[in-house]
Formats: C-alpha cells, structure tokens, sequence
C-alpha cells in the first residue's frame, strides 16, 4: 500500500524543511527548533539504530562462519554430505529444500489469494466482505507451532492416505514428471512442507492485495465497465495492472515468510540430509536444520558450519528482497516510457 | 515517593537472598532435565536451596561450564578423559535410562518382535528394506510379516538417545561403524527425522511399517510396539527398570577416567543392551568453593533420597556401590589451596 503512495509521502515531507527556511520564527516560538531538531535527531538515531543492527547480526555471522568459510570455501555450497561424526558438511540439500519448499507454497498461495482478494472486493456480498475478510487475518495470527502440529497430526496422514497415492499414480508415469512423485507416500516431505507453507502466507497475501484492490479508483473500474468490461476483464485488465506494485510487494512478504518459517517447516519436511528429486521425499530446509541442531552441536566446525547456513539463509532474504525492488523499478521505468 | 515504595521491598528482598545461600545454577542435556526438575523442587523443599537447570542441549551444557558461566554443566555423551584434563573438568554419572526400538507392523503387539543387534544396524543402513526379509522372519518365526517396506524414522535433533543408538550399532556392526559411526547426530542413510522423542514416536504411530528408537518412558506412556533385543549374553531381553540396572552392574565403571562409560551392549544374561548414564561436569579447581559444596550437596541428596522419584519417572537410579564409587571420587573437587570442598 506504501509503495503506490511513495511520491506523495515524499513530497509531504519535504514540505516542513523548506517551510522553515523561508519563515523566520516568532520569537515565542524559537524554543520550539530546539524541540524539533531534538526530535528529528531522535528519530533518525531510532531510524539508523536497524542498519546498524542489521550489520552487527551480519558481522557476527561472518565471525562465527569463518572457520567453515576457511575450511571448505565456496564448495560448502553444493556439497550434498552432512555427516556431523566425520565433521563433514554442506549446504545443497537445506538450500534446494528452502527454495523447494517455498516455491511450492508461493505457486498454490498466489492464486488462491489472487482469488480471496478478486472476491472480497468484486464479487462478495458487501455483509459477507467483512467477516470473511477478519477470517482471513485471523489465519495469520495462528501462531507457526499450532500450524506444524495440525500438519503433522493432522494434514500428514490424511494427505498420506488419500492425496499422496493419487498423485503417484496420476504423475508417476508420465515421463519427466513422474520422478517428482516418486518413492512411498509418506504423509511427510517437501510438498507438505510446501503446501503448510502456503496456508501460512496465503493471509499476508491476500491482505496486501485485498487493501491495494481497494485503493483503485472507482472511476477506472466504472469507466471500465461502462464500456462493457466483464467483472474479469475490469480486474485482469484495469485492477491488477493499476495495483501491480503492491500486488508484488505482497507477494514478497509471503515469500519472506514461507523462507524463514522454521517450526512448521521442522514437523512435517522429515529432516532428512538427502536429495531427492521427488517431492514425496522428505528432505530438509535451512531454518529447520538450525532448529534441530543447533542445541546438541559439539565441536567448532559443526556449530561453524551451522552459522553459515544462518548467514546463507540471510543472504537469500536478501538477493530476494533486492531482486523484488528491482523488479519494481524496472516496471515503474517501462511505464515511464509508455506514458 | 512511589518509586521509593516499589524498590524498597525489593531491596529488602535482595539483601536477604545474599544472605541465604544462592541457588546452583546448572545447564546441559535435556535428556535428565525432567528428573533434575523433579529433584530440584524436593531439595529445595527439604533445605531451602533451590536449583536453576537449563536443558539447553549437551553440546551448550559443555560450552557454559567450559566458559564458567554455571556450576555445573551436563552431558549425555561422556567426555573423554584428554578432554576432562585439558578444561579442567571432574565428571561423574548422575541418572541412568534405556533406549528401545519401536514399531508399527499391523498384528505386531508390545514386546513380540525380537531383533538383534546387527539385524538393527542393517536395517538403519537400509540394507533391510522389507518386513518380510528373511533376516527378520528367522528371527521371529511366529509372527505374520507384512510384504512391506521399513520406513525409518531417527531423531532429526541431535540428542544423547542417538547417541546412545548409534553408539550401540558401531559397537555390534563394524559396518555400521565405518559409514555412520557414533555422536548425538549422524547422517543416516535412509529413513526420515523428527524432532524430540515425541516426533519420532508420532511418525511411528502414524506410518505403517515404521520403526523408530525412544527413550523407554516414551514407549511405556504412549504403549508402542516395542520390540526385544538379543544382549551380549544371546538372552533376548525386555526393556524395563530391572534389566537396565542390569547393564549398570556389570560395568566396570573404573575402566574409563571420568566414569565415562556407555552402557551399550554389556554382558549379563538380564542386562538391557541400549542403556546409558547422564554425566555432570564440574570444574576441579573451583574459584567459588561454596557454589561446588552446594552441586556436591545435591547430587549426595538425590543419590540418596532422589532413587523412587526417578523410578516414578522412568529412570534408572545409580545402583548403590557405584554412587560410594563416584562420591569418593569427588575428592578431586577442591578450593584453590587444594582443599576438597566436599
């Protein structure tokens, strides 16, 4: 919602700065620019306070994975083995397991929310918009353990017994895909983990893109259907490109979530350290790693190794993030060009 | 005048708690923490002194006494005696417990199926794959065996029950020994992880053809399929609180420095082949000679009082001639002038 309304928040601000320059102040006032700088000093300590704690945590984890770092260089990062005994490690499977995981969820959370939020503004009963609106938040305040047990106790074995056979004999044959929905159902595995996943972001998703739908102008979407637009044609067509930058930053929250979840992920991915091309199989996620690890490693290189998986986990938020800004500013250029 | 009303209580309060004596504070495995819990609250019920234990992990209960930072750290993996001597540390068992298998084979109960020790190391290899393989049939010739596959299921978080297991399959399987080894995590090459005893109990519940390893009460409570082990006497044994002081009286606990004994696979025709101690640790030469008074205090009143209490929980108590064993050997605890403090 911020992103589309960038411009003006700037120029708001800007506003004071130059205000003061220009007007002297009556002298009753004068203490009030004491007040003022105080106060802008203030918030930008607060403002600087997160860079700087954002550097420390990135210090500290090169600190702290420097022994692994030195010990197995770049090659940490596509190295399969994890055998703590032989104080073997690498990171592949918890990366492809992160990325795995959350891909699945974004690909399953993205139409689904796109839909909540198509109907919550469009097509819903305007009684029905807001408790099934506050439904859909709720979901995101369950917190992340609750999600892991009902997957594990609950999702797994269903899924298990009456998705996960299916599936195989739907896609295990087909050439090139069948590999995906190979090995014995288990209940637990990537695709689990995916698909809790995608119950946890579909609320963040939706949310953003629900508030953002809103904020179009009901000129457009009128115009629209006064020249006879369909309901899918006004949203597909004058909606989403209109809401297009909020619709992304939406979704770049459910991804940071769905990457750095750790409890659900833990309970039903199946900790395994091997890779697997099939979706069925458990495997393992950075976050996950960590929080079962972490506690019992003995030994400087195990505990190393692990804080470089915390620093990798890290870096992919970042590149994320920063592949997302990017992605936006080459949209708001191109549509610079357009108009 | 407000603020003076709130902090004056508290001062008060603190200036006491100086007085009386401070509270042991303590950190490692998670394995003992409910019985040290347990102990905790009747000790300080008897003598006022309270305990303050963190189950943190065994591998954070040896980072915190090594930095100094508690009295005493706790470990479900002997340290080895180079180790001990180069941190300057005193170890000593303090509660004992048994690992068993567990399965989930439709038509298998409690205690039906046998294994051996090997037969179990294979299986963990993936070697095994089927129920109905005839390594399993042989030894259990009454049972139906399903034509399905084994899924194993380990702990995915590093915990002395894995290290307890594994240290007994590298003891009966030298191949188990060269590709998995032994340490409170390993890399299995099969199977899949959950965490705590709890996950890895749920994943058997819920997984036909499962078989998984859990600390015995977890098996008792939840009344899973667990199955008999074949011990180094060829007896094929139940687990249950007889047969693991079974394992404890045969040890030779002077063997090793520290106690530092794993009670895998000891001989005596009862003795429960998975069984194993939790240890402490404590600095030699303590710089707080009272603070090391009070853990010695404790651990003489739990070896003492504290036997029904760890029965009542699914542990095994230290049998009575090794606790005369480790209290003499606390003579090595002393101030800095070389005095033992207990």
């Amino acid at each position: 919602m911020s992103m589309v309304l960038d411009n003006t928040d700037a120029t708001i601000a800007r506003q004071p700065a130059v205000a003061l320059e220009r007007f002297p102040r009556p002298p009753m006032l004068r203490n009030n620019a004491l007040m003022d700088a105080l106060f802008r000093n203030l918030t930008r300590f607060f403002a600087l306070l997160v860079f700087s704690l954002l550097a420390a945590i990135l210090v500290s984890l090169l600190i702290g994975a420097a022994p692994t770092i030195r010990h197995f260089g770049l090659d940490f990062l596509w190295t399969e083995e994890w055998d703590p005994v032989r104080e073997e490690f690498g990171a592949l499977v918890p990366i492809v397991g992160t990325l795995a995981t959350s891909s699945i969820a974004l690909v399953i959370a993205i139409p689904v929310s796109f839909g909540i939020a198509m109907f919550l503004t469009e097509l819903s009963p305007v009684w029905l918009r807001r408790p099934l609106g506050t439904a859909i938040e709720m979901l995101a305040a369950i917190p992340s353990i609750i999600y892991g047990m009902w997957g594990l106790f609950i999702f797994a074995p269903l899924f298990q017994q009456y998705v996960q056979p299916y599936l195989k004999s739907w896609f295990g044959g087909i050439p090139g895909i069948g590999v995906f929905f190979s090995g014995p159902p288990m209940g637990i595995g990537l695709l689990t983990a995916g698909i809790i996943l995608a119950v946890m972001v579909i609320p963040f998703i939706t949310a953003v893109m629900r508030d953002v739908f809103e904020l179009v102008p009901p000129m457009l979407k009128e115009s629209a259907y006064g020249l006879g637009s369909t309901t899918w044609e006004v949203v597909w067509r004058v909606v989403l490109p209109f809401t297009k930058v909020g619709v992304i930053g939406g979704i770049m929250l459910g991804l940071g979530r769905a990457l750095g979840e750790t409890m659900a992920v833990t309970f039903v991915i199946g900790n395994a350290h091997r890779l697997s091309a099939s979706l069925l199989a458990p495997g393992n996620s950075i976050a996950s790693a960590l929080a079962n690890e972490f506690t019992e490693a003995v030994g400087d290189l195990y505990t190393s190794a692990l804080i470089e998986l915390g620093l990798i986990l890290f870096l992919i938020t970042t590149v994320v993030l920063a592949l997302s800004k990017f992605l936006l500013m080459q949209l708001a250029r191109r549509e610079g060009e357009a108009a | 005048m407000l603020i003076k009303r709130i902090l004056a209580p508290a001062l008060a309060a603190a200036a006491f708690s100086t007085c009386a004596l401070a509270d042991i504070t303590g950190a490692g495995a998670t394995f003992p923490y409910p019985i040290y819990a347990k102990w905790a609250d009747a000790y300080k019920k008897n003598t006022g002194t309270g305990l303050n234990y963190q189950s943190i992990g065994s591998g954070g209960g040896i980072k915190q006494i090594t930095a100094k930072t508690v009295d005493f750290g706790a470990s479900d993996m002997p340290m080895k005696g180079e180790d001990l001597e180069k941190n300057g540390l005193v170890q000593f068992p303090a509660i004992m417990g048994g690992v068993v298998p567990v399965v989930k084979v439709t038509g298998v109960n409690p205690g039906q199926m046998k294994f051996t020790g090997p037969l179990l190391a294979d299986i963990y290899l993936g070697k095994v794959k089927k129920w109905n393989d005839a390594a399993i049939a042989k030894l259990n010739p009454g049972l139906k065996l399903p034509d399905q596959e084994i899924t194993v299921v380990y702990r995915s978080d590093g915990s002395g029950t894995t290290f307890l297991w594994t240290n007994y399959l590298s003891k009966v399987s030298a191949d188990f020994k060269g590709t998995v080894g032994e340490g409170t995590s390993v890399k299995f090459p099969a199977g899949v992880g959950g965490k705590g005893n709890e996950g890895v109990a749920s994943y058997v519940q819920k997984l036909d053809g499962a078989i998984g390893y859990v600390e015995y009460a977890y098996a008792k409570q939840n009344k899973l399929a667990h199955g008999q082990v074949q011990n180094k006497s060829g007896k094929f044994v139940e687990p249950d609180d007889e047969n693991f002081k079974a394992a404890a009286a045969n040890a030779d606990w002077k063997s090793v420095p520290g106690m530092g004994v794993v009670l895998t696979d000891q001989a005596g025709d009862k003795a429960w082949p998975i069984t194993g101690a939790s240890f402490i640790l404590l600095h030699a030469k303590q710089e707080k000679p009272e603070a090391g008074r009070e853990v010695l205090k404790f651990f003489n009143w739990a070896y003492k009082n504290g036997g029904k209490m760890a029965e009542e929980l699914d542990y095994v108590p230290m049998p009575d001639p090794v606790v005369k064993q480790i209290e003499a050997s606390w003579k090595v605890v002393t101030d800095s002038s070389g005095k033992a403090v207990y």
